[in-house]
C-alpha cells in the first residue's frame, strides 16, 4: 500500500491577493486583477497589449532590501508563498534530510536576465552583477526555498511551460510515495510581465487586446474571448506523509489522491484539438488516486481564455468524465487572476485544496455568453457549495510543448 | 581625492547596501569573509560598485588582498593618489 499524502499548508501571493486569505476571499468574491499598466515601457515599445495582471502585493512589502536584490522578482515571489505555507503548516521541527523543495517555474529569471544584458550593453561586462547568474536561473526559486526552510532532500525544478506549477505536485506526491522525502514544499513562481515577454505573447496572438476594458479581458468559455492575460505571482503547498501529518497533530487540508502528467507530441504550441494528451492524463490521474467519475463534484479548470485552448479541455473532460461531467462544476479562475504561466498550476491547487476544504467552488468571472461549444456547469455569480462526504476535486494545466499535468485532490 | 574616513564611510554604504549590515559595523579592522560575513560573490558586488563609486579601478587579481576593510581603504585611497 503506498504512502497517503495530504496537504498541510498553503501559501499563495497572486494578483487578487498577497496571501491565502485574501486570495480566497475574493476568488470567493469574483474580482478582477487585471489593470492598465502604470510603466513607462509600454509606451516606451508601443507594446499591443498594455495590461496585465500584477501581483497585489508587492515581494517588496514582505521580503527585506537584502533579500530583494538577490532574488529574481520569479524567486521572490517564490520564498513570499513558500514561507506562508511553511507557517501555515505549523512544523516545528522536522528531519531536514527528509523534506524536500519541487518548485517550478516557466520561464525563470527573465528580469535578471535582460537587466544583466542592458547593463553589459550599456556599461560594459564589469557592471554585470556577480549574482546574474544565481538569479536568472531556472531553479533559482526552487534553491532559494530549499536555502530558506533548509530542506535537504533534494531541491527540484519541473520546466513544462503553463504545466510547471501543476508538474511540481507530482513530484512532490511521488518523492513521499516512493519513500525518498516524508514533507515536500511544492509550488510555482513566475514574474514575466516585463516588455519582451509581452511583446512575445502578444506576437504569437496570445494574448487579450482588449486594452479599452482589462478588467474583463480574461473571459474563459466567453463567446468573446480573445487570449489570455498575463499573471504573475507564486503557490505553495506544503505535502506531507500523512502518519508523519498526524502524528504530529497537524491540521489536514486534503489529501492528494492522485497525479499524472502526460505529452500530447502533437504541435509545439497548439493543443491536440481532440484533447487526447489531456483526456489521458485526467484518466491516469483519476487511475492514481482510485477515483471514478462519480467521485468528482469540481475541476479547477485550465481554461486560459484563448480562442483554441479552452475547447479541448471540455473535450478531454467530456471523454473522461462521460455524462457525470454534467453533475461537476467547473471553475475558471484565470478570468479573476490572469494567467500566472508557470505558477498557475500552484495557485490553481491551492484554490482547489481550499474548494475540497470549505466545500465551496469559487467563481468565474466575465462569463456573459458561454460558448455553446463548451457545455460546462460553470460557477458564475456566486460560490458553488459542494456536497458533504467523500467528495474529488481536479486541476487541469497545460503548457507550451503539450504538457499535461492533473492533480485530484479528496477531502478527508 | 578623499580621505581614508570617507572612504571607509563610502564603503561602508556600499557594504550596507549589498548585504544589510550596519555601517558602524564596518570597522577598518574588520575582515571582510571573517567578521563581516561577506561571500565571495557579495565581495565582488561591493569592488565594481566601489570602482564606481571612488572612480578606481580594482584588478580581479588583487580582490584576494583586500582581506581587511582597511586593506580595501589603503587600496583605494593609493588607487586614487
Amino acid at each position: 500500500m503506498a504512502r497517503k499524502v495530504v496537504i498541510t499548508g498553503l501559501g499563495a501571493t497572486t494578483p487578487i491577493g498577497g496571501d491565502v486569505p485574501t486570495l480566497w476571499a475574493n476568488a470567493l468574491k469574483g474580482v478582477s486583477g487585471a489593470h492598465t499598466l502604470p510603466d513607462e515601457w509600454v509606451e516606451t515599445y508601443n507594446l499591443p497589449v498594455k495590461f496585465a495582471a500584477k501581483a497585489s502585493t508587492p515581494a517588496s512589502e514582505v521580503l527585506s532590501r537584502v533579500e530583494m536584490k538577490r532574488m529574481d522578482p520569479s524567486t521572490q515571489f517564490a520564498v513570499v508563498a513558500a514561507r506562508e505555507a511553511w507557517k501555515d503548516s505549523g512544523i516545528e521541527e522536522v528531519d531536514h534530510d527528509r523534506l524536500a523543495v519541487a518548485f517550478a517555474t516557466g520561464i525563470g529569471g527573465v528580469w535578471t536576465l535582460l537587466d544583466a544584458w542592458d547593463t553589459l550593453k550599456e556599461k560594459g561586462p564589469r557592471r554585470v552583477l556577480p549574482m546574474t547568474v544565481p538569479m536568472l536561473m531556472p531553479n533559482g526559486p526552487a534553491a532559494a526555498v530549499s536555502l530558506d526552510l533548509g530542506a535537504r532532500a533534494g531541491a527540484h525544478t519541473p520546466v513544462s511551460a503553463c504545466a510547471s506549477g501543476t508538474e511540481a505536485m507530482h513530484i512532490g506526491l511521488e518523492l513521499i510515495r516512493s519513500g525518498k522525502a516524508d514533507v515536500v514544499v511544492c509550488g510555482g513562481a513566475e514574474a514575466a510581465i516585463h516588455p519582451m515577454p509581452m511583446a512575445s505573447f502578444a506576437a504569437m496572438q496570445a494574448l487579450s487586446k482588449r486594452n479599452d476594458d482589462p478588467e474583463h479581458a480574461s473571459r474563459p468559455y466567453d463567446i468573446d474571448r480573445d487570449g489570455f492575460v498575463m499573471g504573475e505571482g507564486a503557490g505553495a503547498l506544503v505535502l506531507e506523509a500523512e502518519e508523519h501529518a498526524i502524528a504530529r497533530g497537524a491540521t489536514i487540508y486534503a489529501e492528494l489522491a492522485g497525479t499524472s502528467v502526460t505529452a500530447d507530441a502533437y504541435h509545439i504550441t497548439a493543443p491536440d484539438p481532440q484533447g487526447l494528451g489531456a483526456t489521458r492524463a485526467l484518466k491516469a490521474a483519476m487511475f492514481d488516486g482510485l477515483i471514478q467519475p462519480e467521485d468528482v463534484v469540481h475541476v479547477n479548470a485550465h481554461a486560459t481564455s484563448t480562442p483554441v485552448g479552452d475547447k479541448p479541455e471540455y473535450t478531454a473532460l467530456r471523454a473522461a468524465l462521460g455524462s457525470h461531467l454534467d453533475n461537476v462544476c467547473v471553475s475558471a479562475t484565470k478570468s479573476q487572476m490572469g494567467h500566472l504561466l508557470g505558477a498557475s498550476g500552484a495557485v490553481e491547487s491551492v484554490l482547489s485544496v481550499l474548494a475540497v476544504y470549505h466545500r465551496k467552488a469559487p467563481v468565474t468571472i466575465n462569463l456573459e455568453n458561454q460558448d455553446p461549444e463548451i457545455p460546462l456547469d460553470v460557477v458564475v455569480g456566486t460560490p458553488r457549495e459542494l456536497p458533504q462526504g467523500s467528495i474529488v476535486a481536479l486541476n487541469n494545466s497545460f503548457g507550451f510543448g503539450g504538457h499535461n499535468a492533473v492533480v485530484a485532490i479528496r477531502s478527508v | 581625492m578623499a580621505s581614508n574616513e570617507e572612504i571607509l564611510a563610502g564603503l561602508a554604504e556600499i557594504v550596507n547596501e549589498e548585504t544589510g549590515l550596519e555601517t558602524e559595523a564596518v570597522e577598518m579592522d574588520k575582515s571582510f569573509t571573517e567578521d563581516l560575513d561577506i561571500d565571495s560573490i557579495s565581495m565582488m558586488t561591493i569592488v565594481v560598485n566601489a570602482e564606481e563609486k571612488f572612480d578606481v579601478k580594482i584588478p580581479d587579481e588583487e580582490v584576494k588582498n583586500l582581506k581587511t576593510v582597511a586593506d580595501a581603504v589603503n587600496f583605494i585611497a593609493a588607487a586614487q593618489a
